[in-house]
């Protein structure tokens, strides 16, 4: 549904966004992760046609990213929801909507049903002739993402939709978008919270202006290898410092009397730990074995790039 | 170009100044506010003078200047709407899911246009009926005729005017682009009627006669190319390109 090849954006001597190569299927959930400025706005505004790319090629549902008649069936296709909401605050909520029915040349029955059912569906029914200004941020965030789907769109792109909002709200925007993921919807998420993209994404990819590594979330947080083994000790001492550096293991750090070491192995490796920390007289509490996370993968990634 | 997609885009502006009592006080008020208070002087001042009145030479240099007040108002009252409607939206961040959707920029840029052109229109042609009525009234013992309505006034409001608010208009749209709040918007946009009040003020000092049809047409056609370059600057401004990435 959607590709980009190479797709890249410079702003001047800044390139915002660097060869850009993906696939997003049909009915997939894709999350979009980064930090701050690394291309994530950037990258959505090229495929909604808002902003052109500098090269590279992009496609959406068969269309042209770029290719200028091509850009209006591409907006008439997609839902967009930006980082702000945008709302008219003297309009309400069902001005908001109708409005923007009417710019996707939406049937007036077809505004009245799809009006109706989003609002029931995000709990703004009993609020539509109330001006959105009045609204909260959690309440305005919601009637945005109607607005995006007034039109009934294929493919919808989400810039950081629970950002700022507090936790019942975003987790009602969550628990929606997973019911768009049931209607088979393509849904492409900029989200700087990883729990979030862990829970909803069927992929994510990692941007930093370049695409960092692209896949499920188990597949990502397999792909740092490492795991981690915590000892918790009585006292941790110079002695049992030296020797477990003097093994050929990962990264160590110390948190008290506890150690966390970077391990590749640990079947294999904490037995060698173990040994050397008794060996040096150190008394174990317990030993523990700890998965890489998403966060982990992310960080790394990110890190890596720096 | 699809004149639905404008309309629906204004209409919707419509809708939202029908809430902001400023903008329904700008151009409803200011141009009536003008409609009473003139010819209430003028009636003053030729009571003041007695029985004779305001001599009729002055009247008939008076008048058309009079009309000019309303060419300084079309000027002035698009500069409100328009800061509204383009750095007001720019400033509330709804400009990005408008531009969104599928509609050219044009189609977008003319919505904006007519949302800022027919209401300053309709302020001032309202205004001007109630002046042109009361000022014949006022006039009428002193001329003995009624001045109003008559060929000038047809070039003053039906050319000049639409004219002068059009390039308000634009020159709101490249305002628009460089500034980041609805204030500072108004207040460089209120600059727009320093050509018209210059003009006026010509009238006055005889530099320039304001009831000859010539010198009218003569501006006229000077506003027309002023509008012609403004609203080609104004196009190559309002892109999505431009205003997500360039404007202020």
């Amino acid at each position: 549904m959607i590709e980009t090849e190479n797709l890249t954006r410079k702003f001047g001597d800044l390139t915002a966004v660097d060869g850009v190569t993906l696939r997003i299927e049909e009915g997939e959930v894709f999350g979009f992760l980064g930090p701050n400025g690394a291309g994530k706005t950037t990258t959505v505004r090229m495929l909604c046609c808002l902003i052109s790319k500098t090269s590279g090629t992009a496609s959406i549902g068969g269309y042209e990213v770029g290719n200028g008649p091509d850009s209006l069936k591409i907006r008439k296709l997609i839902g967009f929801v930006p980082d702000s909401v945008g709302l008219y605050d003297e309009l309400s909520a069902y001005d908001n909507l109708d409005f923007y029915g009417k710019l996707y040349d939406c049937t007036e029955a077809q505004r009245k049903e799809n009006i109706e059912r989003f609002l029931k569906l995000l709990g703004l029914w009993e609020k539509k002739d109330v001006a959105a200004g009045t609204f909260s941020k959690g309440m305005k965030q919601k009637l945005a993402v109607a607005r995006s789907l007034i039109h009934d769109p294929k493919v919808l792109f989400m810039d950081e939709p629970t950002a700022n909002l507090d936790p019942e709200s975003a987790k009602t925007v969550r628990d929606f978008i997973l019911d768009l993921k049931k209607e088979k919807r393509t849904i492409f998420l900029n989200t700087h919270n990883l729990d979030e993209a862990q829970r909803i994404c069927d992929r994510i990819g990692i941007l930093n202006t370049k695409l960092m590594a692209i896949g499920t979330p188990a597949e990502l947080e397999g792909s740092t290898r490492g795991r981690k083994t915590v000892v918790q000790l009585e006292q941790v001492n110079d002695a049992i410092l030296a020797a477990l550096k003097k093994l050929p293991l990962g990264n160590m750090t110390v948190d008290g009397n506890k150690l966390t070491i970077d391990v590749t192995n640990p079947e294999k490796e904490n037995a060698t730990i173990v040994d050397a920390i008794t060996r040096a007289g150190g008394r174990i509490q317990s030993v523990t074995v700890v998965g890489s996370s998403l966060e982990d993968a992310y960080l790394k990634l990110v890190r890596e790039e720096k | 170009m699809r004149l639905s997609k404008s309309w629906v885009i204004a209409a919707k502006d419509f809708k939202t100044f029908s809430k902001k009592k400023n903008i329904i006080y700008s151009i409803a008020a200011v141009p009536f506010i003008v409609a009473v208070l003139i010819p209430l002087v003028i009636d003053f001042a030729g009571q003041r003078n007695g029985a004779a009145g305001i001599p009729e030479a002055r009247l008939v240099v008076l008048l058309p200047s009079f009309l000019f007040f309303y060419l300084i108002l079309a000027a002035y009252l698009p500069t409100p709407i328009a800061s509204y409607t383009i750095v007001g939206e720019k400033v509330e961040k709804s400009l990005e899911p408008l531009l969104a959707t599928p509609t050219t920029d044009s189609e977008i840029l003319l919505g904006k246009g007519i949302s800022a052109f027919l209401p300053p229109l309709g302020g001032v042609f309202g205004g001007a009926v109630v002046f042109m009525i009361l000022m014949d009234l006022v006039s009428h013992g002193t001329l003995g005729y009624y001045y109003f309505p008559n060929w000038n006034t047809g070039i003053v409001l039906l050319l000049m005017v639409p004219l002068a608010v059009a390039m308000s208009v634009g020159a709101n749209v490249i305002i628009s682009s460089r500034v980041t709040d609805v204030r500072t918007g108004q207040q460089l946009g209120a600059f727009m009627v320093a050509p018209f009040a210059g003009i006026y003020v010509g009238g006055e000092l005889n530099i320039v006669s304001l009831g000859d049809t010539s010198n009218l047409l003569i501006i006229s056609g000077i506003l027309l190319l002023a509008d012609l370059l403004l609203l080609y600057v104004a196009r190559a401004t309002f892109r999505r390109e431009e205003i997500l990435t360039k404007w202020k």
